[in-house]
């Protein structure tokens, strides 16, 4: 061929070719978009949460002509077409969350646009946060104390006296939980305990001695205990003396007991300084504090926490099972077709659907070991399950064996890839295998096993389905680590984010008070796969630049 | 007790520093030494069905150098192998014979093969430092063996690195990664590795294939030192390398021991024409 044909020969070839990098390329920006999409959806979402939103006031026209127009005070937070299309008119409506749960049985509401005669977003307008019932939107009367005297919203100094009792029940509220949850639950748990030995002591009734003493202590516990209650009682009673008047709406009065007020804001009044302030705080509060009002109100740290320890807790158990199993598989077995099928046993269990890891969890571990540990140490205590029953020792166990494959699977890779070269040499010094496994395969391999253990934990920390079985719940009283011996209490049942973010989206009593907390703890649960998996591929770089060797 | 034993065994082979200049390979052997080292007695190497050694009888005299030399796939590598039984790494393996090191038979039961290769030590074709500090790789046969004393082992990982002519490049650097050595630095290297357990043989499988010609140089200068001290058996390619390190030489081809003999014999005489042929370049 003359060169000039070859060369147009070629260049037809090289233009064919670039078509093929525009396939790769579309198909690598497909993946990014989506990816992105996801996090800006949820990122979007779960953020708007806690940013402070706008009040208004609408006036609304009469259902009759002769009528008083209705009045909405709240977050106007859709406009949207309407459901059910009209035929004349702009279809269009708007929700509006009006809060105040208990007045209104409530807190969104639904106004055709049509409807609507003016908006306007009052100054004055308070939103108040509550323990019970959610928020509550109003404009501010009075704050009303136990003797009676009032102290107007127009006087110089009420919004000092709100912010003063604000902080008061809060901290008066701290002061009921810490003798409530820490010290009458020390008595509690040190009554149980009194209680078993009791009961021990009355089947034999050889030591009355012993048994008076223990019918002592626990009378004198009881006394300690009554003389708490009704400290907290006292500090109750306290923490409701003064109320806040609000008027809402429609008109109405409505008195919230301080008790009640965690916190109260004018939202049309903020700066954006301040906005940003209150929006760190709630992220803030988000984060650290317990849920409330069925989830749908409050923080999430229980769930969080949950979620991490359960988290380490698989790994610590995933971990040595499968590191020494792929070891075994790879450097000691006799390569043979039992090997072979063991390794395709091992493959196939990393396909098996979650939940029916979940079943075997339950059947296995709670039952039968979990039975019989309860039976064989905690007899006394039965029927009451201790350790027979779900709780975050089972279900660690079960997402472990569950993700124990693909650390097999990840180790054995790393193993196999390390050169003989060096094996070779190590056994030449006189290194025995398990030694020369221990102190040069190991440390060489370890990038490509923690590879295996991101893998494991991203997997084990986004699965819902088998925990529902083995031992999480939607509120737990507890968490698994707190102050109180032996400090890590594994058969204590636990709150999960991945758990949280199916009940508040399918179990909630309120869905759409609950739509803002389901974004928001997505977005929480990304981020704490994200973290999981940033810290292991740093450790996992370390690593590798320490032992450069391997493709991992 | 045992590792007391081997601590005070490992003291008594102080090496000196190796003297600068060169040595003739044609050294004649230095007082008392065992014509009868080691022995391979009618040894038959099968690797599943194939025969790969056939017949060999050898005798290794102790402190000389003996080269192997033959074309690619004569078995030179598997006979060295034999020596420290890397061998039996591969499964499918079959030997027959008997291979006696100071009339001991290694593949006697009562072997420690552990023991066996701490006192046969090897250095492979392709260097292979262990991904940690210099120290630790010198130290590494130390440690394994369950030397705790950081004295000791200091004061060893010095004699090897010296013996193996690498101290006076590395004494400032022994925290650095091995890997970052050059090539030739890496092969001396697993020289010290290998003196630092106190062997008795060396075994060389083409220690200087992958290495550029000053770094070849400087290892067989090492052989010259060494071979004072250690056995040492060399397997090469390079004929002319085994002219000159070598005292005695054997010849093999397609599994068989052709001839075996003094270097000088070997090299400007030899007995069998296919010796011969091959050292005059007619094959292989």
């Amino acid at each position: 061929m003359s060169p000039q044909a070859l060369l147009e020969s070629r260049k037809k070839v090289r233009r064919s070719d670039e078509r093929y990098v525009w396939f790769a390329a579309m198909g690598l920006t497909i993946g990014l978009v989506m990816v992105a999409g996801l996090l800006i959806v949820v990122t979007a979402n779960g953020l708007e949460v806690f940013w402070p939103k706008d009040v208004v006031e609408i006036r609304v026209a009469p259902e009759r002509p002769d009528g008083t127009p209705g009045m909405l005070l709240g977050e106007l937070t859709k406009q949207q077409e309407k459901k059910v299309r009209t035929l004349s008119g702009s279809n269009r409506e708007w929700q509006v969350y009006t809060a105040n749960k208990d007045a209104f049985g409530h807190s969104f509401v639904y106004v055709d646009q049509d409807r609507v005669l003016g908006k306007r977003s009052p100054m004055e307008a308070l939103v108040v946060e509550r323990m019970e019932y959610g928020d509550a939107i109003g404009y501010p009367v009075s704050i009303r104390a136990k003797d009676g005297a009032t102290l107007e919203v127009s006087s110089p100094g009420f919004a000092a006296a709100l912010a003063v009792r604000i902080r008061e029940a809060a901290a008066l509220r701290r002061q009921i939980r810490q003798i409530e949850k820490g010290r009458i639950g020390a008595i509690n748990a040190k009554m149980d305990g009194l209680r078993l030995r009791e009961k021990k002591l009355t089947a034999r009734p050889d030591d009355p001695p012993a048994l008076a003493g223990v019918r002592e202590r626990v009378s004198a516990l009881q006394a300690r205990y009554e003389a708490l209650a009704a400290e907290a009682r006292r500090l109750r009673g306290r923490i409701d003396e003064d109320r806040l008047v609000l008027r809402l709406a429609d008109g109405k009065e409505r008195v919230i007991p301080f008790g009640q007020v965690v916190d109260a804001y004018h939202p049309n009044a903020l700066s954006p300084a301040a906005k940003t302030a209150r929006f760190v705080r709630a992220l803030w509060f988000f984060l650290v504090e317990e849920p409330r009002e069925a989830n749908t109100e409050g923080g999430i740290f229980p769930a969080i926490f949950g979620t991490f320890v359960m988290t380490m807790l698989m790994s610590l158990a995933v971990m040595p099972f499968g590191v020494l199993a792929a070891i075994y598989l790879r450097e000691y077995a006799k390569q043979g077709v039992f090997v072979r099928a063991v390794r395709i046993a091992v493959n196939n269990l990393a396909g098996v659907p979650s939940i029916v890891f979940g079943v075997f969890g339950l059947g296995f571990f709670v039952y039968f070991v979990g039975g019989s540990v309860d039976s064989l140490f905690f007899a006394d205590r039965l029927p009451t399950p201790t350790i027979g029953t779900g709780g975050i020792l089972w279900a660690s166990l079960t997402l472990a064996l569950m993700t124990v494959p693909v650390v097999i699977v990840a180790t054995e890779e790393a193993l196999a890839a390390v050169s003989r070269g060096v094996r070779e040499g190590s056994l030449a010094c006189g290194a025995s295998k398990w030694q020369t496994i221990q102190r040069v395969v190991l440390p060489a391999s370890a990038p490509g096993i923690l590879t295996g253990l991101i893998l494991a934990m991203a997997r084990g920390a986004g699965e819902v389905a088998p925990l529902m079985l083995v031992g999480v719940v939607k509120l737990a009283p507890t968490l698994p680590l707190d102050g109180s011996f032996p400090f890590i209490h594994l058969e204590r049942k636990f709150m999960h984010l991945g758990f949280h973010i199916y009940d508040l989206g399918f179990q909630s009593p309120d869905s759409e008070a609950a739509k803002p907390m389901v974004f928001a703890t997505t977005l929480l649960l990304i981020i704490l796969v994200v973290i999981l998996n940033l810290s292991a591929i740093i450790i996992r770089e370390r690593l590798r630049r320490k032992y450069a060797t391997g493709a991992f | 007790m045992e590792t007391e034993e081997k601590q005070k065994d490992l003291k008594l082979k102080t090496m000196p520093a190796p003297e600068s200049g060169h040595q003739s390979a044609r050294h004649e052997s230095r007082g008392d030494f065992n014509e009868k080292f080691i022995q391979v007695r009618a040894f038959n190497f099968y690797y599943d069905k194939t025969q790969v050694l056939h017949n060999i009888e050898l005798n290794i005299k102790e402190r000389h150098v003996t080269a192997l030399i033959g074309p690619s796939g004569c078995g030179k590598s598997t006979l060295l192998r034999t020596f420290n039984r890397m061998n039996d790494l591969i499964p499918q393996v079959r030997m027959e014979g008997r291979i006696l090191i100071r009339d001991n038979d290694i593949f006697s039961p009562d072997t420690d093969v552990i023991e066996l290769r701490r006192r046969v030590g090897m250095v492979f074709q392709k260097s292979n430092p262990f991904p940690k500090t210099i120290f630790d790789n010198v130290a590494y046969g130390l440690r394994v063996l369950g030397v705790k004393d950081r004295q000791l082992v200091s004061g060893i990982v010095e004699q090897s690195l010296r013996g193996a002519a690498l101290w006076d490049e590395v004494k400032d650097n022994l925290d650095k990664s091995a890997l970052q050595l050059s090539g030739g630095q890496q092969q001396r290297l697993c020289i010290a590795r290998a003196l630092a357990v106190g062997p008795e043989v060396i075994l060389m499988d083409e220690p200087c294939s992958a290495l550029d010609p000053i770094a070849t140089g400087r290892i067989e200068e090492l052989i010259y030192e060494l071979k004072k001290r250690y056995t040492i058996i060399i397997v090469t390619h390079n004929m002319q390398q085994a002219a000159r390190v070598s005292d005695e030489t054997g010849f093999m081809y397609l599994g068989k021991l052709i001839e075996v003999g003094p270097t000088n014999k070997i090299f400007t005489k030899p007995d069998d024409p296919m010796t011969e042929s091959y050292i005059t370049g007619r094959f292989g």
